[in-house]
Order: C-alpha cells, then structure tokens, then sequence
C-alpha cells in the first residue's frame, strides 16, 4: 500500500543550471583597482604628505591623551544628551501643556542656533557668570559652589554645550521612535492596568528603540566629529585641537597631523559601528518571524520525526 | 446582589458625533452578554467605556458596584486619577481585535508582565500561573516564542490568557475573531467558551452568531448609539421583532 501524502523516494534532482555571468563587474573592479592603484602610488611618492612624520607621530603620547579626551567629551555628552533627550520628548508627548510648551522652546533655540556659535556661548559663561552658587539668598547657608575661574570648567562646559544641542536632535528621534509604536500597544498596557509612566517605560520605549538605534548611532558618530569643534570654548586638548593647533603649527607640516588625527577618529568610528550592530540586534528581537537556527533546527528535526 | 455590570443611560460622543446615545444594560455575575450590530453602531465604544478606555460623557456606569472612571462626592462628580482608574483596570480583562501583543516579549513574558509590573507578584509565581494558562488556552509549547512567529489564532489566546493573568471579575472582548482567518475562528471561540462555562462574566463584540446562540445569556442588538433589541439570543436570533434586528440577521447569518 502506498500512502498519497508521502513524497516521493528520492524526489527530483536538484537544478544544476550555468550561472548567469556578469562580465560589467569585472570591469567595473579592474579600473577602480587600476585607479586606485594610481592614487596609492601618487601618496607614497608625493613628498607633501611626509608618511615619515605621520609614523612618527600616530603614536605620539599628546595625540593619545587627544583621543582619550575627544572619547570622553563624545561619551559624556551622548550619554547626557540621551537623557535629556528621553525627557524631552517624553515632555513633549505628555498631556501636560506646560511640558509641551517648555519642550518645544528648548527644541527651538538649541536646534536653531549652530552648535559653534552655542559652544563659543558656553565659553564666554565665566565672563558672565563669575561663579555659581547654590543656597538660601542673602545671609543662608550656601549648598552647593562652583568657581567659573577654575582651570578644568572649559572641559566641563564644552561637555554642557555639546550635550545640550545634541539633546534637542535626540528629542526628536525619540519622539519619532515612540510615534512609531501602534496605538494598540499603549491601550493594551493601560487595559491592563499600567499607568502612562509604566506603559511607556516597559512597553512603548523598548519598542521605539528599534527605531531610535539606528539614528542614535549616527548622532553618536557625528558627536564624535562634532567635539573637534570645542575649539570654540576654547577647550584644547581634544584629538583635533592637540593634532592641528598644538603639534602640526609647531612643526610646521598640517598634512601628516591632519592624517594622523582621521586615522584615530576613523578607527574610533569602526568601533562604534559593530558596537551599533549588536545594538541594534538586540532591541529587534521578536521584529521578525524569521527563527533562528536553533529554532529552525528544532523545526527540521520535528518533520524528520513525522514522516515514518 | 449588584450585577457585575450596569449601564444607566450610558451617552458618549466624540466632539459633535454623538455615538452612544443613553445605553441602558445590566449583566449579572457569570452571564455572557452578546453584543452585535453593524459597525458604526457604537457597539466597540460601548465596550471601552466599560473599562474607561473612553470617558463616558453622560449617564453611569457601574462594575461591581464602583462607578467607572468618576468619583461621587455628594452630588458632584470629581474626575478621576489615572492612579486610580488603573486601579479600576486591573480586575477587568480585555482582548482586543488585532491582539495588541508587546512583540518584543516572549508568550509567557507577555502574561507575567502585568501581574509582575503592576500587582507585584513575584517572578516565580508569575511564571508559573503564566505556563499554567497557557496550558489552558492550549499553547504550552509556545512559552518562548515571539508574537510574530505564532499564528493569529495562537496570538489570540495568549491574548487572553495575558488578560486572565490578572484574574479579573470580567472579561470584554471587542471583536476577537474578527482579524483571524476562518479556519482559526475556532480554536478561538473554543478557549471564551471554556471560560464561560467555568463562570467568568463576559461582554463579547462578536459578528458570531453561532456562538452567541450556544454561549451567550442575552444578546444585545445595536444600533445608531442605542439598544434595538435585547433578550434571549436563541429567541432574538431565531424570532427578531424588530425591523432593522431582521435587516441586520438576514445579511450575517
């Protein structure tokens, strides 16, 4: 006896068909290789860009201390920024009309004013501000004292300034990664009893952050470039400040140092793009009906199993 | 004893769109009440009043006896905190048409969830009454997959195993089957009737009449924001006395 269902032993074979050639690609490669071959060879003979120099200083002890500080300025920042951010947006998105209100002028000034002119703002907070205090008026005690004068505020107010412009971009991709979330989701919460701070914190936020990560990470790396422009403050002792004002106009030779400074923030930018990947892994789990393959083997293994 | 539901002349608009238009009902406790009518009749708005998903703008409504969404002080109505209207949430269950799983939780994470986060019940004992319901709706197998790797007929039932994770006095359901391909109505009808036969208060929005025939106490048929006809679901689904209730059965059934 036969069973109709089972296929058939065997089956047919399987197609073993001529691939499609694609001779354009070939082509394509040969003369970008040729002319880049060119280019290489033009860099490694032209003596403007003094590779020995460049050597010499890729691993100077200034332009390491550069980029640890440029990493703590984008670290900072970022992390401040993100916080604010949330808070803006989540003020934004609240019923509440005085939130909304306070969020949408901040949104306005530091998203209108360019981020040179606000850090150079920043820089001139000492002159107007001679010092910061914080207690009860007049003859009260005084909790809390910030001297403006002291040598480590220009670092302190370039990580204020940056993170304040960058917390208004923020905002506004939180804002557009909560709106992404469906309706049905926040119903769903409060039907079961969540409040709107619970409902947004455990269901909705983690669901935009599928949405968040992927622009995060490029205000992240925009952050990381943006920091050369403290300048402003003046803070000077980031990678850019330390590789072009600091080293390249004492020797006298810009081209090498400007090398030596893309190189580091170009390495750094690596780092932080397979950071983003497995970010961004992470917070789309259960985005997809695709299984994985340890599901999928369990799959395979059950229809073995079935067909006797 | 209070019935678990009573609607005083229940009225509800949206601006100048009046879509309930004084709905007057009582449930008793462990009835199922069937609510049909062509859409637009206000039957979903209903619904959501009834857990104050939407503010009811004029009439009472009571569940279990507590006024839903306003406090009574004297003569005056105060509104409500969203404290304490989450607080009124909690014992009453809803599934919706489109499920509204969180797609970023497992099964079992979307039932332990709320008895976690909102009772404070701990992880173990969540988890375990977690597996024990979806056992129940029959997807114990399931505990770890994601909302978007389940059929909509399972996505349902976990649907409504989350709802009855928080163990509520009554249960709404705005059209569950609606969303789902025909051969997995059933599955989904099988598990609500399971639930009424083990005593739970029930509002259904449902375009089932089959179920509303087997399940159901009473069957209520709406339409332009008010009740047309209500009774016995065999009576009023076999011998309707009004025009429009004969309109509508004769296109559904």
């Amino acid at each position: 006896m036969t069973d109709v269902d089972a296929p058939p032993s065997g089956g047919p074979a399987a197609i073993d068909a001529v691939p499609l050639r694609h001779p354009w690609r070939w082509v394509a490669a040969l003369v970008i290789v040729i002319l880049l071959g060119l280019f290489l060879y033009g860099a490694a003979t032209n003596p403007a860009y003094s590779w020995s120099t460049y050597r010499e200083y890729l691993f100077n002890e200034r332009i390491l201390l550069g980029v640890v500080h440029t990493l703590e300025l984008t670290v900072l920042s970022m992390v401040l920024a993100i916080v604010l951010g949330v808070l803006l947006s989540v003020m934004r998105l609240s019923g509440n009309p005085v939130f909304r209100a306070v969020s949408w002028v901040y949104l306005w000034i530091f998203r209108g004013t360019p981020i040179y002119v606000q850090l150079a703002f920043w820089g001139l907070i000492p002159v107007i501000y001679r010092k910061i205090q914080l207690g009860v008026p007049f003859f009260g005690p005084t909790f809390f004292h910030l001297d403006l004068q002291s040598l480590t505020i220009p670092f302190l107010l370039a990580t204020l300034g940056l993170a304040l412009n960058e917390a208004a971009y923020m905002a506004e991709i939180i804002r557009a990664g909560i709106s992404s979330v469906p309706e049905g989701q926040m119903e769903a919460s409060t039907a079961l009893g969540m409040s709107w701070g619970m409902a947004m914190r455990r269901t909705v936020l983690p669901q935009a952050m599928r949405v968040i990560i992927p622009p995060t990470g490029n205000e992240v790396i925009s952050m990381l470039k943006t920091t050369s422009l403290v300048t402003a403050v003046p803070y000077s002792f980031d990678l850019y400040s330390i590789a072009t004002r600091e080293i390249a106009a004492r020797i006298f030779d810009p081209v090498p140092m400007l090398l030596v400074a893309s190189t580091w923030y170009l390495l750094v930018t690596s780092i932080l793009m397979v950071g983003q990947f497995y970010l961004e892994r992470y917070f789309s789990r259960g985005a997809s009906r695709k299984l994985t393959s340890k599901q999928l083997e369990a799959l395979a293994k059950a229809q073995l199993g079935g067909i006797p | 004893m209070t019935p678990m539901v009573r609607a005083e002349q229940v009225c509800k608009s949206f601006g100048a769109l009046k879509v309930l238009k004084g709905v007057t009902l009582e449930i008793g406790r462990g009835q199922v009440l069937v609510l049909v009518g062509p859409s637009g009749s206000g039957k979903s708005t209903f619904l959501r009043c009834i857990n104050h998903l939407e503010q009811v703008n004029a009439g009472r409504l009571y569940v279990d006896g507590d006024l839903i969404g306003y406090r009574e002080r004297g003569v005056k109505l105060h509104e409500m905190s969203p404290r304490d209207a989450a607080k009124q949430r909690r014992d009453i269950g809803m599934v919706f048409q489109h499920f509204n799983l969180f797609p970023h939780r497992t099964a079992l994470a979307n039932i332990i969830e709320a008895p976690m986060q909102v009772k404070g019940v701990k992880r173990d004992k969540a988890v375990a009454r977690g597996r024990d319901l979806l056992d129940q709706v029959g997807l114990s197998d399931k505990a770890e997959a994601y909302p978007a790797q389940l059929s909509g007929g399972q996505q349902q039932r976990v649907a409504i195993a989350r709802a009855l994770a928080m163990d509520p006095k009554l249960m709404l359901f705005d059209e569950p089957t609606s969303a789902l391909d025909p051969e997995l109505v059933g599955e989904v009808l099988e598990v609500m009737k399971k639930l009424a036969t083990e005593g739970m208060t029930m509002v259904v929005v449902t375009h089932e009449m089959g179920f509303a025939r087997e399940v159901g106490n009473q069957l209520v048929f709406m339409d332009g924001g008010v009740i047309v006809e209500s009774g016995d679901p065999r009576e009023v689904l076999s011998n309707p006395k009004q025009e429009r209730t004969k309109a509508f059965l004769s296109k559904v059934m």
